[in-house]
């Protein structure tokens, strides 16, 4: 039995849950089982692709005689379907192992246990579908089941609106992506995907057929300006979900990316990598500054997803600027780059979304402004969380800091472009990404330094408690993980060889043989990183400051009340808070991104009143792009509103004569 | 190849078809306009029977038998019953006089035909006129229901809308026999629904003029 087989079983292993779970869920003890059933299933599937991703050879097909007659269901796996499998069913995997501790304080689980299964099922099949008509059933399949998770708590308006919101969205892309298989199949209708491979489309109609791809898988993966579904819609769900939604389902979508731009079209002309990078680039620094701006800690983290995939969409442009001239080393490194940080992406946003759920478990809220204090009263969660923000902030040795190491090597070849726009282009590319590291970091400070540091903000942080067993092992795994791919990356980048191979003709050179397991992407004249020697030098020299401020410092302490400039002890709302934290930043860069306008209302003396600071940003996108959108189809419905009121004859004389003009335009035309 | 008698039979009896179409429009007393219907479905059951007998499909004989059985005989006889009931039968009721209709009518032919030599120029010619006949009882039945004020002659007007496809059905080859009887059957469960609203719409008004409906909801007629 090949690969493809055993994970169209797992896939009916999961449909065949998600029926299970329609008739178990009414019974309160049956949550905890079926996220059990799901995580060995998950596993299963994990073990299956990773297996295909070592083993490689051939591509495994299943061809199905379902669906449309002539067409039938085609499946195939290959590396790079077998190298997202893996990241999915990981992802899926830690995910339901988290959800059997955090899905027991679930007030309605009959709305989300049988429609977590199938969303999980829509993921996997849309990444081994091979036939334009599979991959769409299977694309909408998983928009649709991750709408009802979305919608899953519909007794809160904003969720209600966040539901709709995606909905729309998904709706687009899949009508671009819809547009892109038309073009890619032509008239002829080849809808098979080695049809596809084999026809030439040509440069004006290959460049559509990447832009139209870049929207509608960019609208799933949440590339800015189709973006603003994603902040509402993955913060509306369950943590787990959330952890699902952001940091796996958006990776369903650089899959559909690079399955259509790489494989199915081909790189071949350099002009369309331009707004590819510079989408990328913009995507991070507007993801990472509306992060900044968040109290919510799940929307703040869905921004931060936005960053990210900002990032990884990015190096995908680097990889396409080298592959049309024909650099293939420096492909390679920038769309490994793009991978690696995939699999990294993953894996700590999982770790953050599960950390948050168990955080909003504990406290009850999701405003960071009223956490604070949690690292006396979450004592275990703390530190794993510390992990997760390392290193997604990109800091040495973690995995976050090798990918994007990898990634700006990745831009520091691009002065051996031949062409002088993507020379002038990549610096400015790069700097963005730069620009969106530093913020990240500085989100993430404020983000672990207003919740866990300082005195509890509310009443609601001082009871917060420590989640469960189950959350704890999933999120210590997540930050093992997240140390062991920092400091050995070079292996991770090995596995990746056969997708890039495949992808692009070349892997990136061998790294597991270096010295010391450091990675030299190009040359070790050029760069080299040893994240291992790095490690090691950093445990020694905290161990040592730590060790010698121990052995000097005075032994004998004294508990005194701290100093408050004289003042009595103030309450907890007078700490540092977030808004204060990202202060310069909004002040500076918001005022562009944000047209941030902050009033102060200063009562003269003698008055009573209390003193009102308001702030108020705009989300620039949204005005412009949404609201026109929106007013001008208010308009027009306004103007046809009067349709709605005709008589039943008029209705069909309408319909009459709407039949008859088109056949009369169609005996003209034809 | 079928020999050209056969053709020209299939051809006379499609086109008998559009004719009763024709005779329908200018019906302005329901009793007659209900004739007219069972002619139509038994011209129809005559067309496609003798389509199953050229083409040798077996199960077109099905379908001709449903036609005669459903709209030849059952269908007519339930509205026989429903406007003896309503007390309508001596309405006289036209929405657009009879001439306009015909002409409107005529131009509706004229169209389908241009349209379906002009778009089927490949296809089997007893397929292309089957089609254009089709097209034009289609086209007719809902000139009928859009003349119409009635609501039972809007109905007849939809059944007879629904001749043309099943004309359109029997002449392009390959139609499978499941379809064919579940269009039969929504037919059937359509009309069953409209009859049951018309009681209902008569208890509350005192009419099945649609007009009166309009009234209710304060538009003028």
């Amino acid at each position: 039995m090949n690969a493809a087989a055993l994970q169209l079983y797992c896939i009916v292993a999961f449909l065949a849950l998600a029926a299970l779970s329609v008739a178990a869920a009414f019974r309160p003890r049956a949550s905890a089982g079926l996220y059990i059933a799901n995580a060995v299933v998950a596993a299963t599937a994990f073990a299956f692709s990773f297996a295909a991703l070592f083993k490689g050879g051939d591509p495994a097909l299943v061809h199905l005689p379902i669906g449309i007659p002539w067409l039938g269901a085609h499946f195939r796996i290959d590396a790079l379907s077998s190298f997202f499998l893996s990241v999915i069913n990981f992802g899926a995997a830690t995910a339901s192992l988290f959800a059997v501790g955090y899905g027991r304080r679930e007030p309605e689980p009959s709305r989300i246990l049988p429609f977590y299964p199938a969303f999980l099922a829509g993921m996997n099949l849309v990444l081994i579908a091979d036939d334009a008509f599979t991959f769409l059933v299977s694309w909408e399949f998983m928009s649709l089941t991750s709408f009802a998770l979305v919608i899953a708590h519909h007794h809160e308006r904003e969720n209600r609106r966040a539901a709709f919101v995606y909905l729309t969205m998904a709706c687009f892309g899949t009508l671009s992506l819809l547009f892109v298989f038309g073009l890619l199949a032509g008239a002829d209708g080849g809808y098979v995907f080695n049809d596809i491979r084999s026809r030439d489309l040509g440069a004006g109609l290959g460049g559509a057929v990447m832009l139209l791809a870049l929207l509608g898988a960019g609208s799933k993966a949440g590339l800015a300006p189709v973006h603003v579904w994603l902040p509402l819609a993955h913060p509306a769900a369950p943590s787990h979900v959330s952890a699902l939604m952001s940091g796996v389902m958006t990776k369903v979508a650089v899959y559909a990316f690079i399955r259509i731009a790489f494989d199915l079209v081909g790189i071949s002309d350099w002009s369309i990598a331009a707004p590819v990078m510079l989408i990328g680039g913009a995507t991070a620094v507007l993801g990472i500054l509306h992060a900044l701006m968040e109290r919510d800690i799940k929307r703040l983290l869905a921004y931060s997803t936005i960053e990210n995939i900002g990032v990884i969409f990015a190096m995908l442009g680097f990889a396409m600027a080298f592959q049309a001239n024909g650099m293939a080393v420096q492909a390679a490194l920038a769309f490994v780059a793009a991978l690696f940080h995939v699999a990294n992406h993953s894996i700590f946003k999982g770790l953050l979304f599960f950390g948050a759920g168990s955080m909003l478990n504990a406290t009850g809220v999701r405003d960071i402004e009223q956490m604070g204090g949690l690292i006396h009263r979450m004592r275990k969660l703390a530190p794993l969380f510390l992990v997760g923000c390392v290193a997604i902030s990109a800091l040495p040795p973690l995995n976050g800091f090798a990918s994007e190491w990898l990634a700006f090597q990745a831009v520091l070849q691009s002065p051996d472009l031949p062409q002088l726009g993507l020379k002038i282009l990549s610096p400015m590319v790069g700097a963005l990404l730069a620009l969106a590291a530093a913020l990240a970091a500085a989100c993430f400070v404020r983000l672990y330094g207003v919740a866990f540091l300082g005195r509890p903000r509310s009443d609601h942080a001082i009871e917060a408690h420590d989640p469960d067993g189950w959350s704890l092992g999933v999120i210590g795994l997540m930050a093992a993980l997240c140390v062991i791919f920092g400091i050995v990356p070079g292996i991770v980048l090995d596995a990746l060889a056969p997708v890039a191979t495949l992808m692009l003709g070349t892997p990136l050179a061998v790294q597991s043989g270096n010295d010391w397991l450091s990675v030299i992407p190009v040359n070790a004249t050029q760069s080299s990183y040893n994240p291992l020697l790095l490690f090691f030098f950093i445990a020694l020299s905290s161990f040592l400051a730590a060790s010698v401020s121990r052995l000097t410092a005075s032994h004998d302490y004294r508990r005194s009340p701290a100093w408050a400039c004289g003042f009595e002890p103030a309450g907890a709302q007078t700490q540092y808070s977030g808004a204060s934290f990202s202060q310069p930043i909004r002040n500076t860069l918001g005022r562009i991104a944000f047209r941030a306008a902050e009033t102060v209302d200063m009562p003269p003396p003698g008055d009573q009143q209390p003193a009102r600071f308001t702030l108020r940003l705009r989300d620039l996108v949204w005005d412009a792009i949404y609201g026109r959108i929106a007013s001008v189809i208010n308009a027009i419905s306004d103007k046809l509103n009067a349709l709605q009121f005709l008589t039943i004859r008029r209705y069909l004389s309408l319909v009459f004569a709407t039949l008859v003009l088109m056949l009369l335009g169609l005996a003209a035309w034809s | 190849m079928q020999s050209t008698l056969a053709l020209d039979i299939a051809h006379l009896l499609a086109g008998g078809i559009v004719l009763v179409s024709f005779m329908m429009l200018y019906q302005d007393r329901l009793f007659a306009l209900l004739n007219m219907f069972t002619l139509h479905a038994l011209v129809l059951a005559a067309s496609v029977a003798w389509q199953a007998y050229i083409q040798g499909a077996k199960h077109l004989y099905v379908t001709a038998a449903i036609a005669l059985l459903f709209k030849a005989i059952i269908i007519p006889l339930a509205l026989h019953r429903m406007i003896v009931k309503l007390g309508v039968h001596r309405d006289i009721e036209t929405a657009v006089g009879v001439g306009q209709t015909m002409v409107a009518g005529m131009g509706l032919v004229a169209l389908s035909m241009a349209l379906m030599f002009n778009v089927t120029s490949e296809a089997d010619p007893l397929v292309r006129e089957d089609l254009a006949f089709a097209l034009s009882v289609v086209l007719l039945g809902l000139l009928i229901m859009v003349t119409r004020r009635n609501a039972v002659s809007q109905i007849v007007g939809f059944m007879s809308l629904e001749n043309g496809l099943v004309l359109a059905a029997t002449g392009a080859k390959g139609m499978p026999l499941v379809v064919e009887i579940s269009v039969a059957f929504s037919v059937l469960v359509a009309f069953i629904v409209i009859g049951a609203f018309l009681f209902r719409i008569r208890e509350r008004f005192d009419s099945v003029d649609v007009g009166a409906l309009d009234e209710f909801r304060g538009d003028r007629r």
